[in-house]
């Protein structure tokens, strides 16, 4: 369970933020509001399963599945 | 080349900034208009725009210098592009330091504008903050408490639209009046990293508040060797420190969006319906296609009458000046070196017009951060980016635009890997030396009951270019050592529908720089070229004309002058016979002489080498050689010049010169070779160096001729 990271998720899931395990990928990852405690929705995948496309902080943000994979988070139960 | 900023004391200086999609641009526009300049801020590729603009507000007369800074999310920059926004803003002895800020918000996504916000009120700049896209954040019922959310900021924040030039008139009178400086700190820097902060504070008289001190502990950590030092013994560490920054920053934004906003309901089913076509695995791609096919073929096709028109309009011009101005040697520069070196430089504006005209639809609708989304993957594996597809497609039609184009790759490396392999692409003026020399050697017939085999090679010539300009970006991306990291964490922007001035300006931009920039560089090489077929070495090129009306007057079987004094007055074929002499004794004739040996290995005598040499300024410009050498008389008329290249035979051996081998060897080396001014001098203005031009011309030289080389030696 705590192994879960952004890269993991399915379209649709969501999940909160807990930590980052690339340092100088969180400073980036930071400033762009995925703060831990933030809550994120997997929105799609990629043709070819990367990159992928996330929902946090009131937008749409992309990256790449590496870079997901260093974003740790712990799922929540979809409300919709 | 820099365009100097020109400021007087009386104007204000103000610099505008904002994350990628803020609508800074469109901001910037509305507020200048035409009056902005582009220029280069010194060391990074990124465009320097600046507008001085004079304003009556308030019955007073306001002169208002500003500053379009690269859009960012944070003042930690992440690549020397990001770096200029950073020493502009604090450096109060830059000369472009402002007076005031604007910090441009997308009202939809306040809490990342928030952000960047807050760094300019900690570095306590004076500063107003631009509420950007409040149309669309109400029509989403999106709330915003203006006043309550500049009260929590102590700095004025004032709802617009620049789309609509809404706020426009109110923003300017705030921008006239306000001096202030924020009225508090955003957030409590002083327990971040304090040794490190204490250290800086006590190294500086002035005293320094919390957040600068931090702020330059971060800067001084990455480019003074010295502090490093000293930072890393009090345990300093920049990663550290900023993401400390960062989450208190977002906490404090926090507090504000729960008491100033009220959510909307996000976005439409309409939207996401759109959105997952356009990224669907099978559709996703069509479209992009579709697309593409519709750029490449207006690039291709529609440029061409504007084309012909700015070509024949010079041609006219030309010939209106034959007629009217003395003869001499003056007037023989200004026509044939100059007007004629004009022409090769505004003949490209209709493409680059054009494909600016698709790139600025794609990116303000907000289809090209789709199209790298599903292209990132297929482009990582040779080292590009999901957004150098574009230049690279475009780059079938002119290398000219889309090399320009490669400003929306972001990376450093992943740019410089496009710039280098775009030329590769078979381009538009690749087409008529094809053409030529595939009627010449390839034989008309079918193949397979339904394919011509001139068109297949002629396609195979394209495919040639491609898989080359593939595999030249994976070795590329092995040898080039990449600055910084590559990332695609970016924004998927809202679409939006594209905005007609944001398109106009970007067109205007891009043609400006392109005919004031790269034209000079055109310019002068279509000059010197043009020296270099005009005059020779000796007494052999100036006795040229008398010794073929000598020549004529002996073997008496073509019309011929009579001598006036020292003048000969040649007619009919003895005209074409000049020139091709005239040619051939030439410095460039000499040079094509002189590079003989090295070219001989290929299957080209000296006339190739002329024609390699003159088509320096353009790759067309083989065909023309070709017929002046041949004495075909220089229209561009296919049927004699390849009737008299047929023709040609070697004097050793007795064969034909433009056996298969030969002509297919040349082909190869049209496709590989960098025989194109503008694409130089486009590279040069691109990466603000001599340094890649050189590297790519030698290489794709080397490349032509060890290609031409083994084409040459497996068919003869």
């Amino acid at each position: 369970m705590n192994n879960d990271n952004l890269a993991s998720l399915n379209p649709g899931e969501k999940a909160i933020i807990d930590s980052f395990t690339d340092a100088e990928l969180s400073v980036k990852l930071l400033e762009m509001g995925c703060t831990p405690g933030e809550e994120v929705m997997m929105e799609k995948v990629a043709p070819f399963g990367d990159p992928i496309a996330v929902r946090v902080a009131g937008y749409t943000l992309s990256l790449r599945l590496a870079e997901a994979a260093t974003v740790k988070i712990h799922r929540v139960k979809n409300t919709n | 080349m820099s365009s100097h900023s020109r400021t007087s004391p009386d104007q204000k200086k103000i610099a505008l900034i904002g994350n990628p999609n803020s609508g800074k641009s469109t901001l910037f526009n509305a507020l200048t208009g035409l009056n902005q300049r582009t220029g280069n801020f010194p060391g990074v590729t990124v465009d320097k725009k600046t507008a001085s603009v004079t304003r009556v507000v308030d019955k007073n007369e306001h002169s208002f210098f500003y500053i379009d800074l690269p859009g960012t999310y944070s003042l930690y920059p992440k690549s020397p592009d990001e770096e200029v926004a950073t020493s502009i803003l604090t450096d109060k002895n830059n000369k472009d330091f402002p007076d005031l800020v604007v910090v441009v918000a997308d009202a939809t996504s306040l809490k990342r504008s928030l952000f960047l916000a807050g760094q300019i009120i900690d570095l306590n700049l004076p500063c107003v903050l631009a509420l950007n896209m409040m149309d669309e954040a109400e029509k989403s019922g999106l709330q915003i408490d203006i006043g309550r959310l500049s009260n929590r900021l102590g700095i004025p924040v004032l709802p617009i639209s620049a789309r609509n030039k809404d706020g426009i008139d109110e923003l300017e009178k705030l921008l006239a009046s306000h001096n202030d400086l924020p009225a508090y700190r955003f957030i409590d820097a002083s327990s971040i990293a304090k040794k490190a902060t204490d250290l800086v504070k006590a190294e500086h008289k002035d005293r320094w508040e919390d957040y600068v001190a931090l702020y330059r502990a971060n800067r001084l950590y990455e480019t003074d060797e010295n502090w490093r030092e000293r930072l890393d013994a009090v345990g300093f560490s920049p990663t550290t420190a900023q993401a400390e920054e960062s989450l208190s920053r977002y906490g404090i934004i926090a507090q504000h969006m729960e008491a100033c906003i009220r959510k909307g309901s996000g976005r439409s089913p309409m939207i996401k319906k759109i959105d997952a076509l356009i990224t669907h695995r099978v559709w996703g791609y069509v479209i992009f296609l579709f697309i593409m096919l519709a750029v490449f073929q207006s690039i291709f096709y529609l440029a061409e009458y504007p084309m012909t028109w700015i070509e024949n309009g010079f041609a006219s011009l030309q010939e209106w000046c034959v007629s009217v101005m003395p003869e001499g040697m003056l007037t023989d520069l200004f026509i044939n070196g100059i007007l004629a070196g004009l022409s090769g430089v505004v003949v490209f504006v209709p493409q680059i017009a054009l494909l600016f005209f698709f790139i600025a639809m794609l990116e303000d609708s907000g289809y090209m951060a789709r199209v790298s989304f599903i292209m990132d993957k297929l482009m990582r594996k040779i080292g590009l980016h999901g957004r150098s597809v574009i230049p690279l497609i475009s780059g079938m039609a002119c290398a000219v635009p889309a090399i320009m184009g490669t400003r929306t790759i972001s990376n450093w490396k992943e740019r410089i890997i496009t710039i280098m392999v775009t030329p590769l692409m078979s381009c538009s003026a690749r087409l008529p030396v094809y053409t030529l020399l595939i009627s010449l050697v390839i034989p008309d017939r079918m193949v397979g009951g339904i394919f011509h085999l001139q068109g297949l090679v002629l396609m195979g010539m394209y495919l040639l270019g491609f898989i080359m300009a593939i595999l030249a970006a994976w070795i590329l991306h092995i040898v080039i050592k990449g600055k910084g990291r590559s990332w695609f964490v970016m924004e998927l922007p809202v679409y939006r529908i594209p905005k007609w001035s944001n398109v106009f300006y970007l067109i205007f931009e891009k043609v400006k720089v392109f005919l004031f920039d790269a034209g000079k560089v055109i310019l002068a090489i279509s000059v010197v070229l043009w020296v270099l077929a005009s005059f020779g070495p000796g007494e052999d090129f100036k006795n040229v004309e008398r010794d073929i009306a000598q020549f004529n007057t002996i073997s008496g079987d073509t019309i011929f002058g009579m001598p006036e004094g020292n003048q000969f007055v040649l007619k009919g074929d003895a005209i074409k016979e000049l020139e091709s002499r005239k040619l051939e004794l030439s410095y460039a004739g000499r040079l094509g002489k002189f590079i003989e040996p090295a070219i001989k290995p290929l299957g080209y005598d000296w006339k190739i080498g002329i024609s390699l040499i003159t088509s320096l300024a353009a790759r067309e410009v083989f065909v023309g050689t070709m017929a002046t050498i041949y004495g075909a008389g220089d229209d561009e008329n296919v049927e004699p010049i390849r009737e008299r290249m047929r023709n040609a035979t070697d004097p050793d051996t007795g064969k034909p010169i433009y056996s298969l081998a030969v002509g297919l060897s040349l082909m190869v080396f049209y496709a590989f070779a960098l025989q194109c001014v503008s694409t130089i001098a486009v590279v040069k203005r691109e990466t603000q160096s001599w340094k890649w031009p050189v590297i790519q011309f030698v290489f794709m030289g080397v490349l032509a001729w060890v290609a031409s080389f083994v084409t040459y030696q497996i068919l003869v």
